[in-house]
C-alpha cells in the first residue's frame, strides 16, 4: 500500500487569487526516495506543507481533493497523530530551533506525546546517534553551524519515529560540505526504510541518490519518473530547470556521436570515456 | 578601487579570522570570494564597509582608509547585501523597504520614485509593491534585499550568498543583472558557496582558507586546480571533477571545451 497518496489536490492560499496547486496526483511507496524540483513558485513548498497537514489545517485556504499519509487523511487527523508519521524539515533551521540545549530540542516532540521518561531518553539517544551529533547534546543550538542546526532539526523529527520525512530545500543555506553530509544522511535514513521526499534545486548534488524525480510547474506535476528519464526528457529541458553539467555534456555528445548517453554523474561519464579509450 | 594590506582580525577567541590578507580590487571588477565556512569571507567583506576595522594592516576604499571614516559615509559607497534577507527586511511594504535608505540619504521624492520604479522592474517585483516583504517566498525576499541596496546606487556592491534558494532561471537573471551593473562601472563582489554559479558567470575568483587567501586569479584557471579545491574544502565544479576523472591534461570548466575533448578522445579510439 502506498505510504503517501495524493488525489486531485487543488489548493489556493487565503487571500490569493490564483491556485498554488492544481489537480496534483501523487503516490509514494514505502521506502522511496523522491526528489521534488521545479522553478520557484511552482508549488513545491505548498506540496510539502500539504503532506504533513500544515495545509490546510494551519493555513486555511481553499483545499480540494485528499492527502493520505500512512492511511490517514490529513484533513481529519489531529496534528499529534500526523507528527508521528510525517516530519517536515524547513530551509532555515534557525527558525525552528528554540530550546536551550540540543538534547531538550530533540526531546521536545516525544515529551509532548507524554511518553514514559525512559522511552523519551532512548529516542533522544537514538536520534542523536543516527544523525551523528551525540557529541553536541549539551550545546545550545544557537552556537552550532548551519549544517549542525539542520541535523538537530532532523534528529528532533526522528525522535518522533516518522515513516516519512519531507525536506524543503534543507541544504539551501548550508555550505557544500555540510550540504553533502545532510544529503548523505538522508540517503542513509532512506536505506533504513524511511520514505524521503526532498525538495532541491541543485540536481547535481542529489540526482544519483534518489529513486524518483518529480517536477512541478505552475502548481502541476509535469514530469515524474526515474531521475535519468526525467533529466533527459525534452519537457524538463524546456522548463529551464538547472540541468547538471554532466547531463548537458552527455546530451551534446549524444547528438554529436549519435549514441544515446544518459549519465548522471561525472564518475559515470568518466568511466564510459575511459572504457572506450582504453 | 579597494586595497587591503596585511589585514589581520581576531574575534578575541585566540584564532585569527583574517591572517595577513592582501587583496587589490580594481574599479569595475566582478569577482567572487569562495572558501569553506569560517574561512574569513564574511569577516573580510565586513571590513569593506567599515562594520569591522582592521586590528592590523589597512583597508583603503576609494582612496579612504576605513579607520578614518564612518560606516554611514562608507555605506553610500559600499552596499552590502546580507545572506539572510530576514535580517535585513523590516518595512511594511516592498515599496517602503526600497525607499528607506533613499529617504535617509536625503534624496528628492522624484528621484526616490524613479529609483524605486527602476528596482521594482529590474527585480520583477512590480506585482509585490504593496505586499509585506515577510509574506514573500525566500527567493523573492532575496530579490527585495538586493534591490533595496542597489536602489541607492553604491559604487561597490557586495553580495553575501546571493544565490541561496534561487532557481536556475533566477540565477541566470541575477548573473545578467550583476554583469550589467559591472559593465556600467560598478565593482561587484560576490561571496558564495555556489561554485557552479562562479564557474558560469564570475571572471575572477579569490579562494580563502583559514583566514588567508590561498589562490586568486581567473576563474577558469583557479577552479580546476585540485590542490586549491582540496585545501579549501570546496566541492569542485562538476566539470573540473569530470576533467580530473578523465585524466585531461588541461582540465576545464567550460562544457564546450569538455565536449570537444571527449570527442577527440573518442575519435582517437576509433582509429
Amino acid at each position: 500500500m502506498a505510504i503517501i497518496e495524493v488525489k486531485g489536490l487543488c489548493y489556493t492560499y487565503p487571500e490569493s487569487e490564483s491556485p498554488s496547486l492544481i489537480d496534483v496526483n501523487f503516490k509514494a511507496e514505502p521506502g522511496e526516495f523522491v526528489l521534488v524540483t521545479g522553478p520557484s513558485g511552482c508549488g513545491k513548498t505548498t506540496f510539502c506543507r500539504a503532506l504533513n497537514g500544515l495545509i490546510p489545517n494551519s493555513y486555511g485556504g481553499d483545499f480540494k481533493g485528499e492527502v493520505m499519509v500512512d492511511g490517514l487523511l490529513t484533513t481529519s487527523t489531529p496534528v499529534y497523530e500526523l507528527a508521528q508519521r510525517v516530519g517536515l524539515v524547513f530551509q532555515n533551521p534557525e527558525n525552528e530551533l528554540f530550546c536551550t540545549t540540543v538534547e531538550r530540542e530533540v526531546a521536545f516532540g516525544p515529551e509532548n506525546l507524554a511518553l514514559p521518561r525512559e522511552e523519551i531518553a532512548m529516542r533522544v539517544e537514538e536520534a542523536l546517534e543516527i544523525v551523528g551529533i551525540s557529541h553536541l547534546k549539551e550545546k545550545s543550538p544557537e552556537e552550532l553551524s548551519g549544517g549542525e542546526q539542520q541535523k538537530v532539526a532532523i534528529a528532533a523529527l526522528l525522535a518522533m519515529k516518522p515513516k516519512v520525512l519531507v525536506l524543503d530545500e534543507p541544504t539551501a543555506n548550508l555550505d557544500p560540505v555540510s550540504a553533502k553530509s545532510v544529503l548523505e544522511l538522508m540517503h542513509r535514513l532512506n536505506k533504513n526504510g524511511v520514505t524521503v521526499i526532498l525538495v532541491e534545486h541543485r540536481l547535481e548534488m542529489v540526482s544519483h541518490l534518489v529513486d524518483r524525480c518529480v517536477v512541478f510547474e505552475g502548481g502541476r506535476i509535469v514530469a515524474d519518473g526515474s531521475p535519468r528519464e526525467v533529466l533527459y526528457s525534452d519537457k524538463v529541458s524546456e522548463l529551464g530547470v538547472g540541468l547538471p553539467k554532466v547531463v548537458q555534456v552527455s546530451k551534446r555528445l549524444s547528438s554529436l556521436i549519435g549514441e544515446p548517453l544518459r549519465f548522471l554523474t561525472s564518475d559515470e561519464l568518466a568511466s564510459y570515456v575511459r572504457g572506450r579509450v582504453a | 578601487m579597494i586595497r587591503i594590506e596585511g589585514l589581520t582580525y581576531s574575534y578575541g577567541d585566540g584564532v585569527n579570522a583574517l591572517d595577513g590578507v592582501d587583496l587589490e580590487v580594481r574599479d569595475s571588477e566582478l569577482l567572487a570570494i569562495v572558501g569553506e565556512n569560517g574561512a574569513g569571507k564574511t569577516t573580510l567583506v565586513k571590513h569593506l564597509n567599515g562594520l569591522l576595522k582592521p586590528q592590523r594592516g589597512r583597508v583603503i576604499v576609494e582612496g579612504v582608509d576605513t579607520k578614518e571614516t564612518t560606516v554611514a559615509t562608507l555605506a553610500k559607497k559600499v552596499g552590502l547585501v546580507f545572506q539572510n534577507p530576514d535580517h535585513m527586511l523590516f518595512a511594511e511594504t516592498v515599496e517602503k523597504e526600497l525607499s528607506f535608505a533613499l529617504i535617509n540619504f536625503g534624496l528628492q521624492p522624484e528621484e526616490i520614485a524613479k529609483r524605486v520604479e527602476w528596482a521594482l522592474i529590474e527585480f520583477r517585483l512590480s506585482n509585490y509593491r504593496d505586499r509585506s516583504p515577510f509574506t514573500l517566498s525566500g527567493g523573492e525576499k532575496k530579490r527585495v534585499s538586493l534591490a533595496s541596496v542597489l536602489c541607492y546606487d553604491p559604487q561597490i556592491i557586495i553580495l553575501d550568498e546571493p544565490t541561496t534558494g534561487q532557481d536556475n532561471l533566477q540565477k541566470t537573471r541575477l548573473a545578467s543583472t550583476l554583469t550589467k551593473l559591472n559593465r556600467q562601472g560598478k565593482t561587484v563582489i560576490v561571496v558564495t558557496h555556489d561554485i557552479e554559479f562562479v564557474a558560469d558567470f564570475i571572471p575572477r575568483v579569490v579562494v580563502m582558507s583559514r583566514g588567508k587567501i590561498i589562490a586568486d586569479g581567473p576563474t577558469e584557471e583557479i577552479l580546476v586546480r585540485k590542490d586549491v579545491m582540496e585545501a579549501s574544502s570546496i566541492l569542485p565544479p562538476q566539470l573540473a571533477d569530470l576533467s580530473w576523472k578523465m585524466g585531461l591534461n588541461t582540465p576545464s570548466i567550460n562544457s564546450e571545451i569538455i565536449v570537444e575533448e571527449i570527442r577527440q578522445m573518442l575519435r582517437g579510439e576509433q582509429k
